[in-house]
């Protein structure tokens, strides 16, 4: 069993713009329009850093960012789990483009932001962070394990984690091949013990036995969730921006589920400036 | 920490198939390095490939996870008798009760390079045999191996660069001492493709010989493909086992560049001290250090300052990636079976290719193998984006 106290929450996809206004529309005060995101640009990285950066690596620093000040917490001191179905699809397209020609020139930049931990350096260069970062995926279960390591990292470890689920759709013709109907990401500041910042508890365990998975009642939303791998989060952040207790079925790996009894403290309020 | 032995290991890599080909090579001092021939990549290099890997095919059961990477995995999955030794813990615990955390850093994308070069010249498509998830996608060997061993824990693909099939170990130790599960498969693979070929020279990092760890004229890394498993369980249930445990673990981030390490080499250090705190040993409980030591101008220092930071200059230290070249996503797991073998045969390699040892270097680097008492070994793996992880191996009863 893994207990963890939510402390901040980060969260940027269509119509899903900031933890204060998402929580507005998946508690069901406001309706969910899907409108185009302002562009990604986490004043974490400096400009000329940005400029090198893909939207995957700023998707995730952006909500990563969001999480860690809604939790007001030291950010270097947070281990990090990143969770992606698929690294950078963007730069996975332009290197099979460019090593697909007679004469390969691949740009060094790119290549290093290829890999699935680029988003992590990223991050630790931005807040200076010497603790140790995990990335990983699950396919799409990706979010279900990372919430796994997160959990047993905050058990085993007595740390406070930053967990982020990220993933962006991917440009033709890998676009064809996994479909992604939207960019997505979130992320969550997860501790070992409650204190006057949390603001829900989560008990997690892996299901025995096959369950329906839980979906939001907006079909757009529903639709955002199925969507987009790291959207698998949204029974969870629909129940903390509610307020209410809840008991979730989240998919994880090989066609099982995580249970998540998310327990709020009270219905979420934006963080104090 | 409560250590956990290594009941069954393989590998698989440029040495040959299985742990005894690979010490055979390891202690003849041959290596598997050859000049790159591979899919006709014009770059004047070497690298560890596995031969023959183009003519084999993954089992029909699973054919649609056909791809280098998981024959690559299938392979090395039927050497050492690992894969029977896992059919035997999963009657005992249940598959539910044994995870998969494998590592890997690009998976099975040869695939999609392949498709790349079969693009419909009137929309660019993709051929229609092709598939993403059970090859491209980075979970997609984890997937494999789990189904090929029938097991149905906790699972995921770490994916960290040069560190990640070394943080699968933390992973899976986490996993057990909370109690998800009661053993785990580590491991990791990783195959030769044109990204990272074309990607690694594209930084300068690629030398054109068999690559020289710590030497004076170290020109460049030699990429090789490998994949690598350990059975993880708590000793008191694990039966006969190979005598060697994982005593601890430490991981860190450098927080200063993407594909430059720190200089002084201060994350490496503290993966090596952690790793020590892990264990509740002194650095001077250490016999051999498995450095990462890609023979990069700048890691070999980095490492070699990092390594006297913690150790002095009298732990004996070198890197074995003269002999199956670097491994990238599956480097973790392949130097954690040869710190294995160490211990078991009381080896301590030498820098294979290396002339003469960087004159700079303060730490202890063996030029050639030595004999001796190995009770405990030191495994790093430093990745880009500065993602560092030292695990620590230890003789066990």
């Amino acid at each position: 069993m893994i207990e963890l106290w939510i402390e901040g929450v980060g969260i940027y996809a269509p119509g899903l713009v900031g933890w204060e206004q998402a929580a507005s529309v998946l508690a069901g005060r406001q309706a969910y329009v899907p409108s185009e995101p302002p562009r990604l640009a986490p004043a974490l990285l400096p400009a000329d850093v940005r400029r090198r950066t893909t939207d995957h690596i700023r998707l995730a620093v952006e909500v990563a960012g969001e999480a860690v000040r809604h939790a007001q917490v030291d950010a270097a001191a947070l281990w990090s789990v990143f969770a992606t179905s698929e690294s950078d699809g963007a730069i996975s397209h332009y290197i099979c483009e460019e090593v697909a020609k007679a004469v390969p020139e691949v740009s060094p930049t790119r290549f290093h932001n290829s890999v699935t931990n680029a988003p992590a350096g990223y991050w630790c260069m931005a807040v200076r962070s010497q603790a140790p970062s995990t990335s990983l995926s699950g396919f799409d279960a990706s979010f279900s394990a990372g919430l796994i390591e997160a959990g047993v990292q905050v058990g085993a470890e007595r740390c406070s984690v930053l967990l982020v689920a990220h993933d962006a759709p991917f440009p033709e013709p890998l676009h064809s091949v996994r479909p992604m109907s939207a960019l997505f990401g979130a992320a969550l500041v997860l501790a070992p013990a409650r204190s006057a910042r949390s603001l829900a508890r989560l008990v997690v365990t892996i299901e025995p036995t096959p369950r329906a998975l839980s979906r939001l009642p907006d079909g757009g939303l529903d639709g955002l969730r199925t969507g987009n791998p790291a959207a698998r989060i949204l029974p969870l952040l629909a129940a903390l921006a509610r307020g209410e207790a809840a008991e979730l079925f989240l998919p994880y790996v090989h066609s099982q589920a995580l249970r998540v009894n998310v327990q709020p403290f009270e219905e979420s309020k934006p963080a104090q400036k | 920490m409560t250590p956990l032995v290594l009941t069954t290991f393989t590998a698989m890599n440029a040495l040959g198939r299985g742990t005894a080909a690979v010490l055979e090579a390891l202690t003849a001092a041959r290596t598997g390095l050859k000049p790159c021939t591979f899919e006709g990549v014009r770059l004047e290099t070497h690298a560890g490939e596995v031969a023959g890997l183009d003519d084999l095919r993954v089992c029909e059961r699973l054919a649609e996870f056909d791809c280098r990477n998981n024959r690559l995995a299938e392979l090395a999955l039927e050497q050492d008798g690992f894969a029977a030794r896992v059919a035997q813990a999963r009657v005992q615990y249940g598959p539910r009760r044994i995870a998969v955390i494998l590592g890997t850093s690009t998976s099975g994308i040869l695939e999609t390079e392949h498709a790349y070069q079969q693009r419909d010249p009137q929309t660019g498509a993709l051929p229609a045999g092709y598939r993403f998830a059970t090859t491209h996608n980075l979970y997609a060997s984890t997937d494999f191996v789990r189904r090929y061993l029938g097991l149905e824990g906790p699972a995921a693909m770490v994916s960290t660069a040069c560190s990640s099939s070394a943080k699968a170990f933390a992973s899976a130790w986490r996993l057990i001492a909370q109690g998800l599960c009661d053993a785990a498969v580590v491991g990791g693979v990783d195959s030769l493709c044109r990204n990272t070929l074309y990607g690694f020279a594209s930084l300068d990092l690629v030398g054109r010989e068999p690559c020289r760890p710590c030497d004076a004229q170290r020109g460049g890394i030699s990429i090789g493909e490998a994949a690598g498993f350990a059975l993880l369980e708590r000793p008191e249930r694990a039966g006969t086992h190979s005598g060697v445990a994982l005593l601890g673990y430490g991981e860190s981030s450098d927080a200063y560049h993407m594909s430059t390490p720190h200089p002084e080499g201060a994350g490496a250090a503290l993966a090596m001290q952690r790793a020590l705190a892990c264990a509740a040993l002194a650095p001077a409980a250490i016999d051999y250090i498995n450095m990462h030591g890609t023979a990069s101008q700048v890691n070999d220092s980095m490492e070699d300052r990092a390594i006297t930071t913690v150790f002095g200059t009298h732990t004996a230290c070198s890197s074995t990636k003269g002999w199956t070249g670097h491994a990238l996503g599956a480097a973790g797991i392949t130097e954690a079976v040869i710190s294995a073998l160490c211990i078991q045969q009381g080896l301590m390699p030498g820098c294979l290719n290396t002339r003469t040892i960087d004159p700079s270097f303060t730490s202890k680097v063996l030029l050639t193998n030595q004999s001796g008492d190995v009770r405990r070994v030191l495994s790093n793996s430093f990745g880009f984006g500065g993602s560092n992880c030292s695990l620590i191996f230890g003789a066990h009863p």
